[in-house]
């Protein structure tokens, strides 16, 4: 332990005799970053996680490599977390990050071509393939060094295979714990939640093997505090209601078993499989049931059997599945079967980025089917709206009988955040159905001619037999190729959803009701775009924003809100075309998707500024965007 | 505040009022004159009747094609739904309300083309429901097109010349499939042999597959010509466990005695040769059935909420 960390000749070497110096900060991003497979995530989740129980605001990222095992030592191996720590709340993973734990300099390299690490931010690495006894390693590392030269980074070289050794005998396997022990001595984090944390994480191991964490842990912790002379305090204001941490899948899982589902039918697919596989381990305790279907189409259709049979169904999948899920999401809102939708939305077209957020399903989810087939679509906007959309989606899956997608994405799948914990209560659902005989002369789409709402009788239940088809049919499911039948049936299926909209509040508009610059987004981007617009008042300029979480049908008052700002722009995670790339102009370009939708439903000429970088949008680069229209008034 | 809506269902029991041939009957099939169709459909009605199953706790399930209309002509439950996708729907069914009793009507398009993945995984799933094939080796109801099941050399509107590949064989194929369970193989012109074939489908527990030749004069009225006109080309398989119609066993000269429970003489039975083998070829009542093998005890909205609030505390800070 009296090891000496290799400073950097580029910037003062820490010293142990001083007391460190303290940085206050109202926020502070950190990453941890190894080959894929040393552990860097779970260091990085610990590390939030603690940071979440003492009270501050956090928001973890997953940095996560495409392949299982991609070679190690290169740059596509990256694999770790992104830590955002606040003292309030945190509501996206922040711009640039301020301190790295990177395990080798490949993986270092590829967070600093992507522009992930801030200027002046301090990079805590293994010396050992410095000192490395194959040549070609030590030349990789000097050569990763050159390209890193002449950037402000702050190197502190840390000795982390030589400390782990006196440990262990293989450091590939312990050396993030030893890494969580250095964070915990930086941030000041609570040493026994920490050592419980990690207990829990290794509760199903031998006792050696979490004595052996807990000892590197100390190790981390008491290197640091030999060795570096800078701490890092975020000031803590802890919420005062109970809290819970989670990700968005796990958030929609349980949400799902709160929401009373019975059945989540599904295929494997990125990055929607976690919640499942969470869902596979418990939901028969509360009597529920993971079907893994042959294929999507087969696990939307068993989906569509239970539901019709009464019982409470879910499927669960991304684009590519999406795409085969569509015949039979239109044979849904035919048929006039709930059935709640879970997309989490993924880089596309076709395979695409598979584990990389994007929101380019909007329109797929939308118009996808042929022929007319209205539905309802959902996009919750963070962790908490991923737990409560659930219930949403299934109330109004039953109460208009109607398929409710429900759009989230990578960003929100994979991100940890706290949020205030949901009362769960037994109440009996209104109107839940029962078995109880129908009356003579029941319609199977006994269809309210002013709002196009209907019961559904369900098998088992007397005086209800119908055969629901998929063909044009009258109200007792008659198959019928009349006019008269086919236009009231897409009447009566589509009327129902304006009594929906009618139903729903205006949504509210953060920041001034009227000004220069009105922002809409959807789904996991509000925290950057919310913190982005409060930057640009914070400088002076007029900017609002508007989030929107129904978008099928939309939420009321749209134009009349729109037209109280000079330019009403959308940021979106999808592809648009540039007004400033070649041949494009004003006609021809190709916009957002939702600018799209809004342009359509409002004619308001809604601009948008979209980008497909396959990460979560940075607030200071829409801060810049900001700047930029609100001054001048128009994207281009 | 969420409100832990409960599983709506637990199950029904058939109410008891006996069942006459009218009560399932829906309105007038609109097959063509002649087609195989509607003898399945009145013996299909027949054997409902016989079982007394309460037409509100039955569901027939479909795909699309001419024989997917089934359904529609029963007054029962009935789901009409996509080109293909009859099984996982009625998986669905059965896999979360064991306590109906649940039939797939499917063409052999629906089966063996498009919708054959789902085929051999509902093998493999047997759930226990009865699954019905309309084989006329042809497509239906999109108007003459060539079908898996379609012999070589048949002409259809996509192959004027005639079909190029050996027709699929369904009865071996399900044979091969993990799991199978119950595989049967009959014909429309033999009604007795129709109703006890979906007589052993029906009680036998797992997922019951019957193959029903089934003529359609519109488009391959030949197809099945020779063993109506000569009885001798066809081979019943007989057994006591079997399925048995003694008046067709009188009209049909050729009986072979054939144990159900071996699969692999069933194997070799099902290999194309100049017999049409009308019978049970295999049926095994040890497999486990899926809705069995996945059913979880129900709970309560209280115990659920309980055990929610549990797993939340998981997450509690
Ligand atoms: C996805 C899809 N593809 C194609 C069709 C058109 N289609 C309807 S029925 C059918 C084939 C019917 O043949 P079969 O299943 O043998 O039934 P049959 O009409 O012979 O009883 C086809 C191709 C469709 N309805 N849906
Ligand atoms: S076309 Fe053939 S299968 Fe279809 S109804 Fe007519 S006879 Fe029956
Ligand atoms: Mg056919």
């Amino acid at each position: 332990m009296t090891v000496a960390p290799i400073s950097d000749t580029r910037t003062p070497g820490p010293s142990a005799a001083r007391e460190p110096h303290i940085v206050r900060v109202a926020q502070h991003t950190v990453e941890i970053v190894s080959d894929s497979g040393e552990g860097a995530q779970k260091c990085g989740q610990i590390f939030g996680r603690v940071s979440a129980m003492m009270g501050n605001g956090t928001w973890t990222v997953e940095i996560i490599p495409a392949e299982i095992q991609p070679p190690p030592r290169t740059p596509p191996s990256a694999s770790g977390n992104r830590v955002r720590l606040g003292t309030r709340r945190v509501t996206n993973w922040g711009d640039e990050a301020d301190l790295v734990v990177a395990f080798n300099e490949q993986v270092l390299l590829h967070r600093h071509r992507l522009g992930a690490l801030r200027e002046g931010c301090t990079i805590l690495i293994e010396n050992w393939w410095e000192r490395h006894e194959d040549e070609a390693i030590r030349a990789a590392w000097a050569e990763a060094m050159q390209e890193l030269d002449g950037h402000q980074y702050r190197f502190i070289k840390v000795p982390m295979e030589e400390q782990c050794l006196t440990v262990v005998d293989t450091p590939r396997r312990g050396k993030n714990m030893f890494v969580l022990g250095m964070l915990a001595w930086i941030y000041n984090r609570d040493r026994d939640k920490t050592r419980e944390l990690i207990a829990h994480e290794f509760r199903k191991k031998a006792r050696e093997i979490l004595d052996a964490n807990v000892a590197l842990l100390d190790l981390g912790w008491q290197w640091a505090a030999e060795h570096l002379d800078f701490r890092v305090e975020v000031p803590i204001e802890a919420p005062t209601e109970p809290q819970v941490v989670m990700n968005g899948n796990q958030a929609l899982a349980i949400g799902a078993i709160a929401a009373g589902m019975d059945l989540c039918s599904m295929y494997p697919i990125t990055p929607a499989t976690s919640a499942s596989h969470y869902l596979s381990e418990i939901f028969e305790k509360y009597g529920g049931v993971v079907h893994q279907a042959e294929d999507e189409i087969a696990a939307i259709g068993v989906a569509v059997g239970a539901s019709y049979a009464g019982k409470v169904a879910f499927t669960i999948t991304s684009g590519p599945g999406l795409a085969l899920k569509t015949e039979f999401i239109g044979l849904a809102v035919m048929t006039e079967v709930p059935l709640v939708i879970v997309d989490v939305q993924r880089g596309g077209p076709s395979t695409g980025l598979p584990t990389k957020v994007e929101q380019s399903d909007l329109l797929a989810v939308l118009f996808g089917q042929p022929g007319d087939a209205p539905k309802v679509v959902l996009a919750p906007a963070t962790m908490e709206e991923c737990f409560h959309v659930m219930t949403t989606a299934r109330r109004l899956a039953e109460a208009f009988r109607t398929p409710v997608v429900v759009l989230s994405d990578a960003n929100l799948a994979t991100g940890v955040q706290p949020f205030p914990r949901p009362t769960v209560t037994s109440d009996a659902m209104a109107g839940a159905l029962d078995l109880g005989p129908l009356g003579e002369g029941f319609r199977a789409y006994e269809w309210d001619a002013q709002t196009g709402l209907s019961r559904r009788s369900i098998p088992g239940q007397p005086g209800g037999e119908h055969t629901a088809t998929g063909l044009s049919h009258d109200e007792h499911s008659r198959v019928g190729y009349s006019p008269d039948v086919h236009e009231r049936g897409c009447a009566m299926r589509s009327r129902k959803f304006a009594v929906l909209q009618q139903s729903l509040r205006p949504p509210a508009v953060c920041g001034p009701e009227a000004g220069d610059l009105l922002v809409v987004g959807w789904g996991s981007t509000l925290g950057a775009i919310e913190e982005a617009a409060e930057r640009a008042r914070d400088e002076g300029l007029s900017v609002s924003t508007l989030h929107l979480r129904f978008l099928s049908p939309l939420e009321p008052g749209l134009r009349e809100i729109f037209a109280r700002f000079r330019t009403v722009m959308t940021i979106e995670i999808n592809y648009s075309d540039d007004p400033q790339d070649p041949y494009i102009t004003d006609e021809n370009r190709r916009r957002g998707q939702l600018a799209w939708l809004l342009r359509a439903q409002t004619l308001v000429d809604v601009d948008c500024w979209t980008r497909v970088p396959g990460e979560p949008l940075r607030p200071g680069q829409l801060l810049e965007v900001m700047r930029r229209v609100a001054r001048k008034g128009g994207v281009s | 505040m969420i409100d832990l809506g409960c599983s709506l269902l637990g199950s029904a029991a058939d109410t008891e009022r006996g069942w006459e041939f009218q009560d399932y009957q829906g309105p007038v099939a609109r097959w063509c004159a002649g087609c195989g169709d509607h003898a399945v459909l009145a013996a299909v009605q027949r054997l409902l009747e016989a079982e007394q199953l309460a037409p509100e706790r039955t569901v027939f399930v479909s795909g699309i094609g001419c024989s997917s209309r089934f359904p529609h002509y029963l007054k029962t439950y009935g789901f009409h739904g996509l080109h293909g996708r009859a099984l996982p729907v009625a998986t669905g069914v059965k896999l979360r309300r064991p306590d109906l009793h649940v039939f797939a009507v499917m063409g052999d398009g629906d089966c063996c083309s498009i919708g054959a993945g789902h085929w051999v995984h509902a093998v493999r799933y047997n759930p226990d429901i009865v699954a019905i094939m309309l084989d006329n080796g042809v497509y239906g109801l999109t108007k003459n097109q060539t079908s898996p099941t379609s012999p070589k050399g048949l002409k259809s509107n996509t192959a004027p010349r005639g079909a190029w590949l050996d027709a699929m064989n369904p009865i071996a194929t399900t044979l091969g499939v993990a799991n199978a369970s119950f595989v049967a193989q009959t014909g429309d012109w033999v009604p007795e042999h129709i109703a006890a074939t979906l007589r052993a489908a029906f009680h036998h527990r797992g997922f019951a597959f019957v193959r029903i030749l089934q003529r359609c004069p519109q488009y391959t009225d030949q197809l099945f010509a020779s063993a109506l006109r000569d009885p001798s080309r066809v081979e019943l398989l007989l057994h006591p466990d079997g399925i048995r119609a003694p008046a067709v066993e009188r009209m049909v000269p050729n009986h072979r005695e054939h144990d159900p429970s071996d699969l692999v003489a069933a194997f070799r039975l099902a290999q194309p040769d100049e017999r049409i083998r009308l019978g049970l070829f295999y049926r095994n009542e040890h497999v486990p059935v899926y809705e069995q093998v996945r059913a979880v005890p129900p709970h309560t909205a209280e115990q659920r909420a309980r055990l929610v609030n549990e797993e939340l505390d998981a997450y509690a800070l």
